[in-house]
C-alpha cells in the first residue's frame, strides 16, 4: 500500500505497469522479450529504453511463441529473465510455460489480463484466474502465482516473483489487470531484499572443466517421468504449505467477510470502510498468492463469519476455490462482474442486502 | 480535503494530462491520491477520461462510482458521466462545446467555462483549454491549492515545451477567476 502521507519527499507518482519495471530491475533482471499487447504496453516501453543501458537486453520476438521459447533458453543459461502480455499472448505461451515448469526453469511472466475469451476487450477483467492458478499448458503443473492490488506491490511482488521462481526452480506469474496496471499512485522504491540466493548450480554455462549438466523436460527411459512428475508434485505440495500469502483487511469481528484479489479487493477496501461507518461489521481476506491458494485462511475465516461474499471481476472462478476449502457451502456468497470494474456502490449494495439491511 | 472526480473528453483534449497534474499537485501536497486513466482504442479523437481520487488516508477503490466532481470537456462525455455526479456535486462543463440546455439535473453545482474560447482568445492557444477548465475545477473545488498546482507544472511538462508554463500558469489563473478566484 501506499506509504504514510507524512513522508512526501520519497514518493513518486508511478503507474503500476512501470512499478514492474523497477521492481524486475531492482531484483537484477536485465533480460526482456515480449511482443505488444493493450494493456501492458508500458511494460516492454519502459525495458526497451531502459534495459540496453543496463547492460541487458531488450528484444521485441515476432510472436508469443518465440518469446516463451527465448525465456526458457535464457534462463537455462541462468540469467533472469521476464515477458509481458495480456491473455491472448499469454495463453501463446502454454506450451513453452509447460516446457518450462518441466524444465524447472524459472522465469517471471507477467499478465494484465484484458476480458475474454478469443480476443475479447481491452476491458479489466479477472477471467484469466483459472488459465493462471491450474496450469494452463499441458501435462500437469502449477505456476507461482501472485495477485498485486496495488502499485507498491506490482514493484515489490516482481521483485518476490523472481525470488520464489528461483527457491523453487519454476515460472511465477503476476496476474494483474487493466485497473492496477493503468492506473498511477504515489510509490516508494523500497530496497530489493532478496530471499533467495543467486545460486544456481543447474545452470547451464559452459561445462569446460565440470560435469555436463542437462536441463530437460522429456524423460524417456524406464519411469523417469513418473519419478519427475513425482518430484514436482513434492515441490508444489511444498509451495502449499510455505508460501501462502493473504492480507487480513478488518476481520476483527467481522461477521461478513469478503473474499477478493488485484483490483476486486482495491474496490472493496472502499465497500468495507462505508459498511463500517454503518454500523456493519464487514472485513476481507484478500489472497496475495493464488497460487498457493490460503485455504488454511480461508477455511478457518468460514468458520467465524456468517458470510464470505466472494467477489471477481468474472462470472465465478476463485469461488470454486473457495468452496474446496470449507464444507461450510450455504455461507458462500457470489458475486461477479465479468469484464467490467465493480464500483463501491454496488459492492455496500450487496453487503447491506446480505446483513439484512435495506439500501 | 477529501475529493474524487472524473474528467473526460475527446483525445488530445489534453484530459489525462491534467489529471495527471492535479494527482501529481495532490502528492506533492503530501495527500494520498490515485489516478485511474480509460480511452479509446484510437490513436486520436476516441473518447478519453480518468479519475483522481484524493484523500487524507489511504484510498481504497481508484474507481469512483458516484464522483464528488466531474468535469466534462466535450458533449458525449456529458451523456455518459452526469447521471453518475453525486447530489450537490461539482459539475464544470466546457461551454464552448458542450450547451447548458445538455445538463438536464438540477441537483448540482453547475460552473460553466467556456474553455476553448478563453484559451484561444486570452491565452493564444485553444490546447490550453483543459487547463482553463482544472483551474476552474480546483478553485472551485479546493482540492488543491492552485499555488502547488503552479510549482507542479514543471513535472508533467517536458523540457522541450518548458517556455510554454507561463501560458499554463495563465490558462490555470483564468479558470480559477471563473470560479471566483483570483490568484
Amino acid at each position: 500500500m501506499s506509504a504514510p502521507a507524512a513522508s512526501p519527499a520519497k514518493r513518486i507518482l508511478t503507474k503500476g505497469n512501470e512499478a514492474i519495471c523497477l521492481g524486475a530491475v531492482a531484483a537484477g533482471c536485465r533480460h526482456y522479450y515480449g511482443y505488444p499487447i493493450t494493456p501492458q504496453n508500458d511494460i516492454p516501453e519502459y525495458m526497451a529504453a531502459h534495459l540496453p543501458a543496463l547492460g541487458g537486453t531488450f528484444l521485441q520476438a515476432e510472436s508469443e511463441v518465440a518469446t516463451i521459447n527465448m525465456m526458457l533458453g535464457t534462463s537455462a543459461s541462468g540469467k533472469r529473465v521476464m515477458t509481458s502480455s495480456s491473455g491472448p499472448g499469454i495463453s501463446l505461451m502454454q506450451e513453452g510455460l509447460s516446457y518450462m515448469a518441466g524444465s524447472e526453469l524459472p522465469a517471471v511472466i507477467v499478465n494484465i489480463s484484458r476480458s475474454g475469451p478469443g480476443l475479447g476487450g481491452i476491458a479489466p477483467s479477472q477471467g484469466d484466474y483459472f488459465q493462471a492458478v491450474k496450469g494452463g499448458g499441458h501435462g500437469g503443473y502449477r505456476l507461482i502465482v501472485l495477485a498485486p492490488h496495488s502499485v507498491q506491490e506490482m514493484y515489490t511482488l516482481t521483485m518476490l516473483a523472481f525470488d520464489l521462481a528461483d527457491k523453487y526452480r519454476t515460472p511465477a506469474l503476476i496476474l494483474g489487470d487493466a485497473i492496477v496496471g493503468q492506473m498511477k499512485e504515489p510509490f516508494v522504491a523500497s530496497p530489493y531484499d532478496p530471499a533467495s540466493t543467486a545460486e544456481k548450480p543447474w545452470a547451464l554455462t559452459g561445462c569446460a572443466g565440470r560435469e555436463r549438466r542437462n536441463v530437460k523436460s522429456l524423460h524417456l527411459k524406464d519411469n523417469a517421468i513418473e519419478v519427475h512428475n513425482w518430484k514436482l508434485h513434492e515441490k508444489y505440495e511444498r509451495i502449499r504449505k510455505e508460501e501462502a500469502r493473504a492480507e487480513s483487511y478488518m476481520l476483527d469481528g467481522a461477521t461478513i467477510a469478503i473474499v477478493a484479489f488485484g483490483t476486486a479487493a482495491r474496490v472493496s477496501k472502499t465497500a468495507i470502510q462505508w459498511a463500517r461507518k454503518e454500523g456493519i461489521a464487514a472485513g476481507m481476506l484478500r489472497p496475495i498468492t493464488l497460487f498457493p491458494f490460503p485455504g488454511r485462511e480461508v477455511f478457518e475465516l468460514a468458520r467465524t463469519v456468517d458470510v464470505l461474499l466472494v467477489i471477481e471481476m468474472n462470472t465465478g472462478q476463485m469461488v470454486e476455490d473457495v468452496r474446496q476449502c470449507t464444507p461450510l457451502h450455504d455461507r458462500i456468497a457470489f458475486l461477479g462482474k465479468p469484464c467490467a470494474m465493480p464500483t463501491p456502490e454496488e459492492i455496500l449494495e450487496r453487503i447491506r442486502l446480505l446483513a439484512g439491511r435495506k439500501g | 480535503m477529501t475529493g474524487d472526480i472524473i474528467m473526460a473528453g475527446f483525445g488530445g483534449q489534453g484530459i489525462l494530462m491534467v489529471g495527471n497534474l492535479l494527482a501529481i499537485t495532490a502528492m506533492e501536497e503530501g495527500k494520498h491520491v490515485t489516478w485511474f486513466p480509460a480511452y479509446g482504442v484510437e490513436m486520436r479523437g476516441g473518447t478519453a477520461n480518468c479519475t483522481v481520487v484524493v484523500s487524507d488516508e489511504e484510498i481504497g477503490s481508484p474507481v469512483v462510482g458516484r464522483p464528488k466532481g466531474l468535469l466534462i470537456m466535450n458533449g458525449p462525455s456529458m451523456e455518459k458521466f452526469l447521471p453518475m455526479l453525486t447530489p450537490g456535486g461539482d459539475l464544470i462543463i466546457n461551454s464552448s462545446l458542450v450547451e447548458e440546455r445538455q445538463v438536464t439535473r438540477n441537483d448540482i453545482r453547475l460552473l460553466s467555462v467556456p474553455a476553448d474560447d478563453i484559451a484561444r482568445d486570452r491565452i493564444g492557444s485553444r490546447q490550453m483549454a483543459s487547463m482553463v477548465a482544472l483551474g476552474a475545477y480546483v478553485a472551485r473545488s479546493g482540492i488543491v491549492s492552485l499555488s502547488t498546482v503552479f510549482d507542479c507544472l514543471p513535472k508533467v511538462i517536458s523540457k522541450k515545451y518548458e517556455k510554454f508554463i507561463p501560458l499554463n500558469v495563465n490558462a490555470l489563473k483564468e479558470g480559477a477567476a471563473l470560479a471566483g478566484f483570483h490568484a
